[in-house]
């Protein structure tokens, strides 16, 4: 649903973390193994990724209720016994927050993880290969882009009856693995011709070993955010099926909470409690695999980082502004300047 | 021309591919689905409609798979998609028909609004870095990552009440019949307002990312600072030399993401009960009406494929490069 918000594509290879410094004396280079995570936007998301993956653990363990259970108070707001209150039968709604978890992050990851693994298959083969074979698969993937993915996985799913989690994450990851593909196969086109590419093939190495150990640790960044890209849709994805009652209301996700707070009118009772935590759960694991990707991007394209302070003061009392890519030009008005522009002060000096 | 036709080749191809995928899917369906659906719905088919049925399940005993394809096909040709079981006895694609022109009208009118609001937004983004603009990316990196529904339900729980101006569902006031007229027109628009800004927050962030970090690549590139070094101002580089080229892979992106905005939009529709295909789909899920489900689907791709043939045009006119071959 949401536009893949990287852009790898663009980014020329070899400019980032693949090209590592040479250094004349081993002991000076200090290779920073956790570079990434100092990321300060790869670090957050990470940190609140832990937290879903912990509940997915131990959600249905430490939920104070049973998330089916029934109870006696209908409907009511939060209060101390029930954090985010109860649903139409007396349901506690952080129950079954807690035990929707699971199902939420076991589904996005599988299909990321076929997703991933399809797309690097075809990807890189079809960049690898080339010929024939690439425009098979090239086509094969632009087919699989062009049909919009959300409608077909409705069709898919609705035919199969009470479908398991792991067979929805099966339906999602077989029909959302096309973008990572093109991206991949791009980057795989720019780097075959790359001389240490031609030098293992020179050399005698197998296709298999070329693409193993020469190829993919390459593609490493690409492949990530790829994955990552998949496990934002693939939750998306599943959440809607289950909102809109394709899938089975038996085991619980986030969507299955939207499900029944939809049904039984939960807006016309204003129980907001109902739908906002959901959503809000949603909303927040979305936005830390973006930042994970928004991080990969950064690491992998310097350019794209955040500029941080920019305006500096000179020596003489001038404000610039610094922007990267661009030379700073000074003159003689005191708003920052960053370009260069015909001074009317020297025409008057020049005059009389 | 050449680049034209290739891509014409293309589109045609898919829709071949979605058709067949299309033919395949209810075959796929394990034991007897007409026999459940029969049962489900005690006596109320006629013995017509069960026909039917057994032939788009492709459980017509005397046809071969082959046969079924080939009358597939010459049914789609003659525009008749079958039979649907929740408004039966009305032909599919007289409901489509119907419930088309709302989508076509909010969904296209809301997209190209996000995406020219999103890619100016976006411009603005790369172009002064380090200024409040970078303030955007938190914001809309959340707002992208929201589901379009439960967005659609806030803003239903937020704005909408007794004495709102904003009505809650529907797509005109139950009292008024659809027609080209005064009292109409003016309560479909009234309708539409609430569905089409939900989309437009959520879809318009997608764009202003892209965008940006286009405009931050470009910016960097020799032709800018000779832009700059020959004096012009700040707006025509930003403009004309930056945001022109940025501008391309945008609009490429433009037509491969439109698969999964009209997806999304198809949920708004639901959480509205907007008269639009999202929401016939969501009626057609519920009776596990597979004929205009089916329908739907062919429906919304083919829409897809035209919206992006059209995106294609305009990148065939924005880059004359690919004007110049053959």
């Amino acid at each position: 649903m949401t536009i893949p918000t990287s852009s790898i594509e663009q980014v020329i290879p070899g400019q980032g973390s693949m090209a590592q410094p040479e250094s004349g004396k081993p002991a000076k280079a200090k290779r920073q193994r956790f570079r990434f995570v100092s990321n300060r936007k790869a670090a957050t998301g990470l940190i609140i990724l832990a937290i879903y993956l912990l509940f997915a653990i131990i959600g249905p363990w430490v939920a104070p209720y049973d998330p089916g259970a029934r109870g006696n108070d209908l409907v009511q707001p939060p209060s101390g016994e029930h954090w985010m209150g109860t649903t139409h039968l007396g349901q506690d709604v952080f129950s079954q927050l807690l035990a929707g978890t699971r199902s939420v992050i076991f589904v996005g990851f599988f299909a990321g993880i076929v997703a991933t693994v399809l797309s690097v298959i075809i990807g890189v083969t079809a960049g690898y290969v080339g010929g024939k074979t690439d425009e098979v698969l090239s086509a094969l993937s632009n087919v699989f882009l062009v049909i919009p993915a959300l409608p077909l996985i409705i069709i898919i799913t609705s035919t199969l009856e009470n479908a398991e989690d792991w067979l929805i994450a099966l339906v999602i990851g077989l029909t959302s693995w096309s973008w990572n593909a093109r991206v991949l196969r791009a980057q795989t086109l720019s780097l075959r011709r790359r001389d240490f590419v031609e030098a293992a093939r020179a050399s005698g190495e197998r296709t298999w070993r070329v693409i193993g150990f020469e190829l993919l640790p390459n593609l490493t960044a690409v492949i990530a955010s790829g994955f990552v890209g998949t496990v934002i849709f693939a939750v998306l994805s599943e959440i809607t099926l289950a909102f809109i009652g394709v899938t089975s209301a038996t085991t619980w996700n986030w969507g299955t909470i939207l499900f029944w707070a939809q049904g039984q009118q939960a807006l016309a009772q204003n129980a907001w409690w109902w739908f906002v935590p959901a959503g809000l759960a949603i909303a927040i694991l979305g936005t830390a695999l973006s930042l994970i990707n928004f991080g990969i991007d950064e690491f992998v394209s310097p350019r794209l980082r955040s500029a941080g302070k920019t305006k500096l003061k000179t020596t003489a009392g001038q404000t610039v502004r610094m922007r990267i890519g661009f030379t700073p030009v000074l003159s003689n008005s005191p708003e920052p300047h960053t370009h260069a522009r015909p001074t009317p002060v020297l025409q008057k000096e020049v005059a009389p | 021309m050449k680049y034209f036709l290739q891509r014409l080749a293309f589109y045609l191809f898919t829709a071949w591919a979605a058709i067949t995928l299309n033919f395949f899917i209810p075959r796929m369906i394990p034991g007897d689905p007409v026999q459940a659906l029969v049962t489900k719905y005690q006596g109320q088919l006629s013995s017509q409609a069960i026909d039917s049925l057994y032939v788009l399940f492709g459980l017509d005993k005397d046809a071969n798979l082959w046969q079924e394809y080939i009358n597939y096909w010459k049914q789609l040709f003659a525009g008749d998609l079958g039979l649907s079981f929740t408004f039966f006895p009305t032909p599919v694609s007289e409901i489509i028909s119907n419930s088309l022109p709302w989508t076509l009208l909010l969904v296209g009118i809301t997209t190209v609004i996000s995406f020219f609001l999103g890619t100016g937004l976006g411009i603005l983004a790369g172009w002064r870095r380090g200024s409040w603009t970078d303030g955007l990316l938190p914001v809309t990196t959340f707002l992208s990552s929201v589901p379009y529904f439960w967005l659609g339900i806030i803003a239903i729980y937020l704005l909408t009440g007794p004495d709102s101006f904003f009505p809650s569902s529907g797509g005109f006031d139950s009292g008024l019949v659809p027609a080209w007229d005064q009292y109409f027109i003016p309560s479909a628009i009234q309708h539409s307002l609430l569905p089409a800004l939900t989309i437009l927050i959520s879809s318009v962030s997608g764009w202003i990312l892209s965008m940006r970090n286009m405009m931050v690549t470009v910016a960097s590139e020799d032709y800018i600072t000779v832009a700059h070094a020959k004096g012009l101002s700040d707006r025509r580089v930003a403009m004309s030399y930056a945001a022109r080229n940025a501008l391309l892979p945008n609009v490429s992106g433009f037509a491969l993401s439109l698969g999964f905005i009209v997806g999304g939009t198809l949920l708004v529709e639901i959480v509205f009960s907007y008269p639009g295909v999202g929401f016939q789909l969501f009626q057609a899920l519920g009776a596990s009406d597979y004929p205009l489900m089916q329908g739907i689907f062919l429906i919304i791709t083919i829409s897809v494929l035209v919206a992006n043939l059209l995106a294609d045009i305009a990148y065939l006119l924005l880059d004359p490069r690919t004007r110049k071959e053959g």
